[in-house]
């Protein structure tokens, strides 16, 4: 939780830059803001330190690994392009089906269930991309919960292919690149994870920091404006949303190797909204947030549902509504002076 | 066939009488408010809890899930809604899931998840002909008292002087408070009245189609097809939009069991992408 | 028409027409604007000046009639094609990247121009020609000292000017002026006026303004909207002396003001 609050910290200056003395190179400057930071290195020591430090947390760390990462490709969408999606689990559930029917079929190699698993939801991300050019936010809203509705009906109703309710069973995915194989500690599992999750955060980092994701960002302030720029809009759209399911299939194609199980539950509502959840939890439009999110969002479930197991929806709700009321900037930024003054005492 | 059509009518009605609330706070007033299933199943819990403990019989459980249900929504609109009115579709949404979310967890604490079962009256259980067709009295019924309901809306929304006050309010807030009209109270009892018939809806449907807790979600849908496929001008839409939805369903679940939940999913989308001012709107204003 | 003076004409449009349902809101409007004039458009509140502005940057698509650009037909082209046909635009209420800063707003308008726009394995700033350009636009156009500031924190004034920067940026031919000094303080003013005597001459203005002040010494011809058609049109001597316009216009402004 300290860590994610200074990665916060590091993030805000960006935001607001009017700290920045006049002289600087505006080379630098632009180039500055894709540099690395130092609570960026803290972050990812401290996730590749857990390895070593918590070997009785691994399963729960590889939870939090691919939640990271499934948020992670919600923020694409949401923090940097504005669009707000109540579906996001149904790419999810693609990567993780295809994965699981993959393995079970006889192609047992984790990383080409990955790549195939990201493919497909990639394709049906592009295609149902185009449904969510026009509209207002709630038409996108009713358009993405539609699409998700229909993939959830589809592997109910394919039940003899997809286990329907009782779930796919006797997910056996063999060693990563043939020389890894998973444990029951979840050793192999989190660090896999991990290891996927930096690999494709790196690229989202470099791709928010490009051109493109500059133009993602003009395009969620004020898309008339970007208009009368020359962007094309439509396409940036469709490229970010592809990118997103691309990564959403690949969250769930880790779940499903990971946990060698799953079931129509990865298609529920439920999941898109703990996406959302987590994302505002952490943060919009900063990569970390996801990340972030889904170290307190899963730390939370666990803690709380050591109390109170059948009512965790219930806390999480509440949380959901004070966390508006009280105003998501506003909370982020009491919780931040908090720590400072925590952090200001103990010096 | 006829009776498929008259069942679909019975459940558009029903339907239109549940989310013509959300008719207004999402049409009129643009406020995502995605837990307005959640005041549906108060009224459907209200007459279980009535009926089961209190021996209420079932028709005069009705009134009371309405009253309650009212109650309820005035309450959340005085405490909860009203500081969300200017706020961004997504904290209306983050908000009203967290309701959604709250609402499923208490009453399965409360109340046990599973399914409820309301016992209609024997008079209203059995069927009569109607010009050769057999029909249900308690659909019969729901079919009158609804198409009742709808009439006094239109001509409340149209014709009152609360109905031009609400559009006036809507409209323009602050230029209504400048003309004298109490905007706050307005949608206080705009609310509570939406409210009010979704939990009247509530314990209507829930010998039709059930209830339990995930109620809210798995309605959540319906209600905003109802109101976004119909368009946001008026209720007239919202109406046909629901009875169009009521018919598809019921048809669909008797006619082509394997794909009713794709027809309608289908259908919503392609209307959102062909008109997404809504099916039934009047041009582009 | 010889293709010598199709040539000189940078931006025409042919019996331009925009219905609303019943409500037509331009009519049958034609005009053609020299290539390096400066041009302007004025009329009564109400005329249709934004929506004849919408039509010409492809907003809007119009009922009946064309607009030619350098003596292309772009009547059907989205609003990206022509800003990438030459055409570009500020906006009377300003339609900024609040969360952007202004080297940000001017470098994607400068990537946008050069085809650069949608690399996205490139880092932000690597680009010199890219750079240096945006800063050396914003530098003249006065927003050197506030280039790495949030837009949104910027006064209104600097705004005004970044409205102008980010259109030029574009490179235009074509650049449509909507009301630049428009809500601008009296002592902030002179800044966006001089601006505005500054463009390049090659490019091609047209300046939609209610402000006779700024016309007149601005301008060289003027084109006269009311109720949606073209009223009148000539140089700025033969409007200011025109006694209809001084009658449906010029004397209603002096009652606005």
């Amino acid at each position: 939780m300290s860590d994610a609050s200074t990665l916060n910290g590091a993030a805000a200056p960006s935001g607001t830059p009017s700290g920045t003395p006049a002289s600087t190179a505006p080379r630098d400057f632009l180039i500055g803001k894709s540099r690395w930071k130092p609570a960026e290195f803290a972050f990812w020591a401290v996730a590749v330190g857990a390895l070593f430090a918590l070997p009785d947390r691994h399963l729960l760390l590889n939870e939090i690994a691919i939640l990271g990462l499934f948020t992670l490709s919600l923020d694409l969408i949401l923090g940097f392009a504005g669009i707000v999606s109540l579906g996001h689990a149904a790419f999810l559930g693609i990567g993780a089906y295809a994965a699981g029917l993959l393995t079970k079929h006889g192609v047992s190699e984790p990383l080409t269930g990955l790549l195939a698993a990201g493919a497909l939801a990639g394709a049906v991300g592009f295609l149902s991309s185009f449904l969510i050019l026009r509209g207002t936010d709630l038409t996108r809203l009713m358009v993405t919960l539609g699409v998700a509705l229909i993939f959830h009906e589809l592997a109910n109703r394919l039940d003899w292919i997809t286990g329907g309710a009782d779930g796919l069973l006797g997910v056996a995915p063999g060693p990563i690149a043939g020389l890894f194989e998973f444990d029951i500690f979840g050793t192999t599992a989190y660090a896999y994870s991990l290891a996927v999750l930096f690999v494709l955060f790196l690229l989202a980092r470099r791709i928010v920091h490009s051109p493109f994701g500059l133009s993602l960002r003009a395009l969620k302030d004020n898309r008339l404006r970007a208009g009368s720029l020359g962007i094309a809009s439509a396409r940036r759209i469709v490229a970010v949303y592809t990118l997103a399911a691309v990564y959403a299939g690949i969250a769930g194609a880790l779940l499903t190797q990971t946990t060698q199980f799953v079931s129509l539950e990865i298609l529920d509502f439920a999941r898109s909204a703990d996406a959302l959840l987590v994302l505002v939890i952490g943060g919009t439009g900063y990569l970390y947030g996801g990340l972030v999110g889904a170290v307190a969002f899963t730390l939370l479930k666990d803690g709380l549902s050591a109390i109170t197991p059948a009512y965790w929806l219930f806390w999480m709700g509440l949380f959901l509504v004070v966390l508006v009321l009280v105003g998501r900037d506003r909370m982020v930024e009491r919780v931040r002076g908090l720590l400072a003054r925590a952090v200001g005492r103990r010096a | 066939m006829l009776t498929i059509l008259f069942d679909g009518v019975a459940y558009g009605m029903l339907l239109f009488i549940l989310a013509c609330g959300l008719a207004v706070t999402l049409g009129l007033m643009n406020f995502v408010n995605l837990a307005h299933g959640a005041f549906a199943m108060a009224g459907g819990y209200v007459t279980v809890v009535l009926m089961q403990r209190f021996g209420v019989p079932f028709l005069a459980c009705l009134p009371l899930a309405f009253v309650a249900t009212a109650l309820l929504g005035a309450l959340a609109e005085r405490t909860l809604y009203a500081r969300l009115y200017s706020r961004s579709h997504l904290d209306q949404v983050l908000f009203s899931i967290g309701i959604v979310f709250m609402s499923i967890a208490a009453v399965d604490f409360l109340m046990g998840s599973q399914q409820q079962i309301v016992q209609i009256p024997a008079f209203l259980r059995g069927r009569v002909e109607i010009l050769g067709v057999g029909v249900g009295v308690y659909r019969l019924l729901i079919i009158g008292l609804c198409g009742v309901l709808t009439l006094l809306l239109q001509w409340a929304l149209a014709s009152t002087r609360f109905g031009s006050q609400l559009r006036a309010a809507v409209d323009d807030a602050r230029a209504a408070r400048g003309l004298g009209i109490e905007v706050g109270r307005i949608f206080v009892v705009t609310f509570a009245v939406g409210s009010g018939l979704a939990g009247l809806g509530g314990a209507l449907s829930a010998e039709i189609v059930g209830l339990d807790p995930t109620f809210p979600l798995k309605f959540m849908l319906y209600f905003l097809i109802v109101v976004t496929v119909g368009g946001t001008s008026g209720l007239t839409g919202p109406l046909l939009a629901a009875l169009l939805l009521g018919v598809t369903d019921v048809a669909g679940k008797y006619l082509v069991p394997g794909l009713g939940a794709f027809i309608i999913y289908f259908v919503m989308i392609a209307i959102l992408m062909l008109r997404p001012q809504g099916l039934f709107a009047r041009g582009s204003a | 028409m010889t293709v010598a003076s199709e040539s000189s004409i940078a931006l025409e449009t042919r019996g331009l027409t925009k219905d609303f349902g019943g409500f037509r809101a331009n009519s049958d409007v034609s005009i053609a604007v020299r290539r390096g004039s400066r041009h302007a458009l004025i009329g009564p509140n109400g005329a249709g000046k934004t929506t004849f502005v919408n039509l010409l940057t492809g907003v809007l698509s119009a009922t009946a009639g064309s607009v030619l650009l350098g003596g292309e037909d772009v009547t059907r082209a989205s609003p990206q094609a022509r800003v990438r046909k030459g055409m570009a635009r500020t906006f009377q209420i300003n339609q900024l990247f609040a969360d952007l800063t202004p080297l940000e707003t001017v470098a994607l308008a400068v990537s946008e121009r050069l085809g650069t726009g949608a690399q996205w394995w490139r880092r932000l700033g690597t680009r010199s020609e890219v750079v240096d350009e945006a800063a050396e636009l914003l530098t003249r156009m006065r927003l050197g000292d506030v280039m790495t500031r949030r837009t949104a924190q910027l006064p209104y004034g600097k705004q005004r000017l970044l409205e102008m920067a980010a259109a030029l940026a574009c490179r235009p031919q074509v650049l449509l002026l909507d009301e630049p000094a428009a809500g601008v303080p009296e002592d902030e003013r002179h800044e966006i006026l001089d601006m505005v005597e500054a463009l390049p001459a090659e490019v091609t203005v047209v300046l939609i303004e209610h402000d006779m002040e700024l016309v007149f010494s601005f301008a060289d011809r003027i084109s006269v909207l009311v109720q949606g058609a073209l009223f009148t049109e000539g140089t700025v001597d033969e409007i200011a002396r025109d006694p209809r316009v001084r009658t449906v216009y010029l004397g209603e402004e002096v009652v606005h003001a």
